[in-house]
Formats: C-alpha cells, structure tokens, sequence
C-alpha cells in the first residue's frame, strides 16, 4: 500500500483509541466491532480497489 | 401399481378436488405428440403457451389433487403478464392481493423499507400474493376450457428412452404401466425431477445448509399486505422472521432454525406452536390461530447447464432449484416457458430450424445462473451459511440502525424479467444507440398505458410484431415476409387507418412515441414472448428481413 495518510501523532491517537474501544466492548463483541468499523471506513474511503488491497495485506502473516 | 393419494389432502381452507385417473392418447392428427410431464404451474402454462400457436399437448400428472400446502406464494408483474399472454390472468387478478411495499425491522425499529416500482403503466401490481393451490386451480381451468390442453392425472413416469426418431416414456399407473411415444417431452417435473435423474443429468450450484420453517396460519390480523421482515428478533437470536399475507385470511410464517435443529424437532407440535405465538407477539397480533401446513425448507442456487437435450427439454424446477428469497421458483419457471412455447411451436409447425431451441437453452440457462449468482447474495444475508457471513450481516443490522449507506447491503431484490442482451436471435445491426428512450434489445418491451384498461402488452399477443411509428404503408415493414406470424402494429397521432397494418395504435399526445424514443419511421422488432430483438430509427427492408428471419431462425436463412 502506498505512503502514510495520517500525521504520526494522529495514527498514535487512533492506534489507542481502537485498542481501548476493544477493552470496552469486550472480547464477545470484538469482532461486530470491527466488522462494522470496517465497513464504515470502506463507505468513507470510497474506492473499492484500495479496501481489497488492505484487506489482502491484513490477511498476512497472521 | 402407482397409487397416487385419493383422499383430498389436509386444509383449513383450501378444499382439495380428487381429479380421476383417465388414459389419453394421441389422435395421430396432431402436428406433434407433445407430451409435458408434471402438472404444477410451469407444465401447465407450457401446455397453455403452446396451444396459443396451436400446438396441442398431454399434461402427465402423478397425483390428483393441487400442490400440498401454498408453496410460491407471491407472482411478480412479469408472471402475470405471462398469464396474460396464455390467456387465464383474470382470477388471479380476481383473488390475489396486489402489494409494493417491503419493511425491515430490527431491535423494534423499522431500518429499513423498499417501495418497488409502480406506476400507472402497468396493468399489474408490482407483486401479486396468491397461493399455489389457487394458481394451480385456475391453470386447470384454464386447461380443461382449452381444446388443445389434457391432463392425465394419477400417471406417474418412470422411465424415459429416445433415439433420433422419438423419446418413449414408461408410465404407471393405478391400471398398471404402458408405454406413451413422443416427439417432444417437456420435463415440468418439479425440483426432484425424475426425468432429470432418469437422464443421470447433474445440476451446477450450490445447496445452503440453513433450514426454514415454512407455516401458514389461519389468523385474524390486522395487518396490510406488505412484506415484513424482523432481524434477530428476542425468541430467535441471530435469526430471521418473515411474514407475508395471503388471500382469505391466510399468513404466511417463515423463519430460520436455529442451528443444529432437525426439521422433525421444528415441525414438533408443542416448538411450532410456541413459535407461531412468539411470532404473533412480537407483530402485536394476539389473536387466535389455527395451523394450515408447515414443512421446512432450504435454499439452493443450482441450475442445469443445458435445458435441451435432443426430444427432452426442460423446464420450471426441473431445470434449476432457486432460493425463494425474491420470490424466484415459480416466477422464474413462468419465464422458461414462455420463452420456450413459440419456439418449439416454430419448430414443429415447420419453417425454423431446431437451433431456436438451443436459443431457449442459452437464454434461459443465462438467466438462471444470473438467478443463482443473485439469490445467492439474498440467501448469505438472510440465512448466513458460516461464521464470516454472519458476522457481516450482523455488523449491516447493527450500522443499518443508524446509517443509510447499508440499506443496499440488505438485499431486496426480486425476481425480475431477464434481459437477453446477447441472443443469438439479436438483430446483428441494431440500432439501439440511436436512442435515448425505450426498451433496449433483449429487454421485454416496456407496459405503457393507452387508455383506460387499454395496455400497449394486451397487444404484443401471440405472434412476432413489428411496433411501427408511422403515418402511411410506405415503410419496408409492410413488405416483410415470415415463416411465423407477424403482426404489424401501427402507432400514430390520429389513429388513421392505415393499409396492410393489423392494428392502429392511436398515440395523441406522442406519450408512446417519447416512451419507446420512436420518430416517425422507428421501427421495434417483438418477439412472441415480448423481448424486443431489434429497433431501429430508420431501416432497411433488407435489414428488417433479415433479422426477422433471424429472430425465428427461419430454414432458409
Ligand atoms: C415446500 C415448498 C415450499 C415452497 N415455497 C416457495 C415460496 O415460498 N416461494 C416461491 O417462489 N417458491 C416456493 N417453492 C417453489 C415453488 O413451489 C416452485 O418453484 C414451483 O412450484 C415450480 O413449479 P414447477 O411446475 O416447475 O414444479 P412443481 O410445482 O414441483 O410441479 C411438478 C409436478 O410434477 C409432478 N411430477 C413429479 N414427478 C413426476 C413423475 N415422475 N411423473 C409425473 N408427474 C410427476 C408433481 O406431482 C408436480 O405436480 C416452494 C417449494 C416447496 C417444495
């Protein structure tokens, strides 16, 4: 995938925002969670190439 | 000995007729020995389609009463149209309840609804809910009102052979079994096809594993005739519950089992009833019930690769199984074979050759992969078949309370007409991309509304037509030569007559001629199912012959 679309501060904040949301929700509603994040952030996104492709990276190396 | 059932079958509303067994045979006057095998609604609107073209056929039926339980219970707009064409759409139109409206519900709130097209054009509603006992019922009327229409009840085959010169069918029956030659056997045999088994014929597809309960009751609701359907309700976690009406104060109930569930533990008197009444509280129905049927389901996206095979062509059921999630068995079969009719009518009456029907199995075969490419989406979603899907779908219910962009993800799609866009029988110098306006080719010419009760499809009955935009006979369509009927239909402003034209379509105000994007001189070839297979601004005679020639694979071309 290509460059960083989000400052080094910004990706922090979110990078802890996602892990408290986690903790929050508990680990029974984990994956609703993120499924329906996902495809909020496909619908913001916008471009159905770029989602197929960080999808196809998120499956590596699991 | 085959020994079909005599005693009418269990309903709460539905009186059963016993139909007598009684052999038939062949006169030898026919123009062919057509024989259907199956009497549900797809065999007998083949045997009706047929007998428009004036082919006579014998309907072979195992049992002796109507379908078992009210099964397809919602026609679409382009069924009716069908029954329309076969002449028999009135008590449909007389008994069924018409509806446009699907609503969603989810944790108490409606997330979502779907208006279906509807417009003043049609002549029929967008959907049409009636039971398959009834649509069974008036086909057989239909049938025995019809010189050129026969079904033999209580004859089951069980055995089917054919060579270049004729297929023979073994029948049994209640008198013992016997032999029955034909030129051309139509397998309208339903899902468990025999024919299809007997011919080691495999379907390609898909089978989904979750099950459904199917029940009708008999029920006092306040309720009008919609389409509901509640996600994840409180009684049926993770699961849906669908509920449809149906004429004379029948309610259709459908809802997935939970997982690991038998269809004998479902269909468990005391788990049914407790069910029915969950189901009944949450629509805030209380109201006293009594069961009429319930059986358990499941959905499958399977279909023949080939519908024709040499004297033996398949049609309905037999040819593909459909997930009833948009509506698509019956709708779906009454396609096949109005597709089918005036081919295998053209074929025997002589003057096309026998590709036409191999057209039939490429467009319909075409269609059904498009069915089950479709019905499978609606099927994932509604009853996800492992983890992953589930947690889709339970992610869509979950955003669909509060964001719109899902609400597409929630698949309302309904069995529709099927567009045959790359036909063999296409014109090959269409010239649709003049147009801005109309149905384009493949596509089935578009209902519009002349007068009152006066429809432009009422006219596009029973033979090839040409739709032309003219003043006077001096176009090229009134010099067109064909093997099949063809019937010029003539559209101007004053309704004038108009020498060598069949009919004279008066267009006052040009509302047709802007609708089909028609100038004077516009020309639409329609073939007898209604699919537009050329149109042209202007056109040449030898253009106009030969895609007419083209469209019924006329011999000599
Ligand atoms: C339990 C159930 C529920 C359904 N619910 C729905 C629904 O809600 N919505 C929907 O759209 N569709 C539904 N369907 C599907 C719908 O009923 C079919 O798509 C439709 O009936 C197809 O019509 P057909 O004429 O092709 O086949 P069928 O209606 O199955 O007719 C086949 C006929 O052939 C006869 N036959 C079979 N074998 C032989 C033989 N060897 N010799 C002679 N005759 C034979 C049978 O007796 C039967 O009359 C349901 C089907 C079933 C079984």
């Amino acid at each position: 995938m290509s460059q960083l679309g989000l400052s080094q501060q910004d990706i922090e904040s979110i990078y802890d925002a996602l892990a408290e949301a986690i903790d929050e929700v508990g680990e029974k509603k984990e994956p609703l969670l993120l499924a329906k994040l996902v495809l909020l952030l496909a619908n913001r996104l916008g471009d159905q190439r770029a989602v197929m492709e960080a999808l196809a990276i998120a499956g590596k190396d699991l | 000995m085959h020994q079909p059932e005599t005693q009418p079958r269990f309903s709460t509303w539905y009186p059963y007729r016993v139909y007598p067994y009684q052999r038939q045979s062949f006169t030898g006057d026919e123009p062919a020995r057509v024989v259907i095998v199956g009497a549900g609604p797809i065999g007998m609107a083949t045997a009706l389609d047929l007998a428009r073209f004036g082919v006579p056929s014998l309907i072979i039926e195992s049992e002796r009463q109507v379908s078992h339980g009210s099964r397809a219970i919602c026609l679409t707009r382009r069924s009716m149209e069908i029954l329309q064409m076969i002449g028999c759409h009135q008590p449909f139109m007389d008994k069924g309840l018409g509806w446009n409206l699907g609503r969603s519900f989810y944790r108490g709130k409606e997330v979502f609804q779907m208006q279906l097209p509807d417009s003043d054009e049609n002549r029929f509603p967008p959907i049409l809910n009636i039971q398959q006992q009834y649509i069974e019922q008036y086909l057989i009327e239909a049938i025995e009102a019809n010189p050129l229409t026969r079904i033999q009840w209580g004859s089951s085959v069980t055995g089917i052979r054919q060579d270049q010169e004729v297929a023979t069918l073994s029948i049994d029956t209640a008198e013992g079994d016997y032999d029955l030659a034909a030129d051309w056997v139509i397998a309208a045999d339903g899902g468990r096809s025999t024919i299809r088994k007997l011919m080691k014929l495999r379907m390609e597809g898909k089978a989904y594993s979750g099950n459904f309960v199917i029940a009708d009751i008999q029920a006092d609701i306040d309720l009008p005739t919609e389409r509901r359907c509640y996600f994840d309700p409180e009684w049926n976690p993770g699961n849906n519950v669908l509920v449809h009406r149906e004429p004379d104060g029948i309610w259709r109930l459908d809802f997935r089992l939970p997982d690991g569930e038998t269809p004998e533990q479902a269909l468990e008197k005391q788990v049914l009833t407790q069910r029915i009444n969950s189901i009944l509280q949450m629509i805030g129905q209380r109201v006293k019930w009594s069961l009429d049927w319930a059986t358990v389901y499941s959905a499958s996206t399977k279909t023949l690769p080939d519908f024709v095979h040499d004297r033996v062509l398949f049609v309905g059921d037999a040819a593909h199984l459909l997930p009833i999630f948009g509506v698509r068995g019956a709708n779906t079969g009454f396609q096949d074979s109005n597709n089918l009719a005036w081919k295998l009518a053209a074929v025997i009456h002589g003057g096309s050759d026998k590709k036409l029907l191999y057209s039939y199995s490429s467009e319909r075969v075409q269609a059904a992969r498009e069915i089950c490419d479709e019905g499978g989406k609606s099927t994932r979603f509604m009853t996800p078949p492992t983890a992953g899907y589930r947690r889709l779908r339970d992610a869509v219910l979950s955003l669909s309370l509060s964001q719109d962009f899902v609400k597409n993800l929630m698949h309302w799609r309904t069995s529709r007409p099927h567009t045959y866009a790359n036909s063999s029988l296409n014109a090959t110098d269409d010239g649709g991309e003049a147009f801005t306006a109309g149905p384009a080719i493949g596509e089935v010419a578009h209902s519009h509304r002349l007068a009152d009760n006066d429809f432009l499809l009422d006219y596009l009955q029973g033979a090839l037509t040409l739709l032309v935009f003219a003043t006077e006979a001096n176009g090229p369509v009134f010099e067109m030569q064909s093997s099949f009927p063809l019937r010029r239909i003539v559209v101007n402003r004053n309704g004038s007559p108009v020498p060598g034209a069949d009919l004279v379509i008066r267009d006052r105000n040009d509302e047709l001629s802007q609708a089909y994007g028609a100038e004077v001189g516009t020309v639409y070839l329609i073939r007898p199912d209604q699919h537009v297979c050329g149109r042209w601004k202007h056109v040449a005679a030898e253009s106009l012959q030969a895609a007419i020639n083209r469209a019924v694979c006329a011999e000599e071309f």
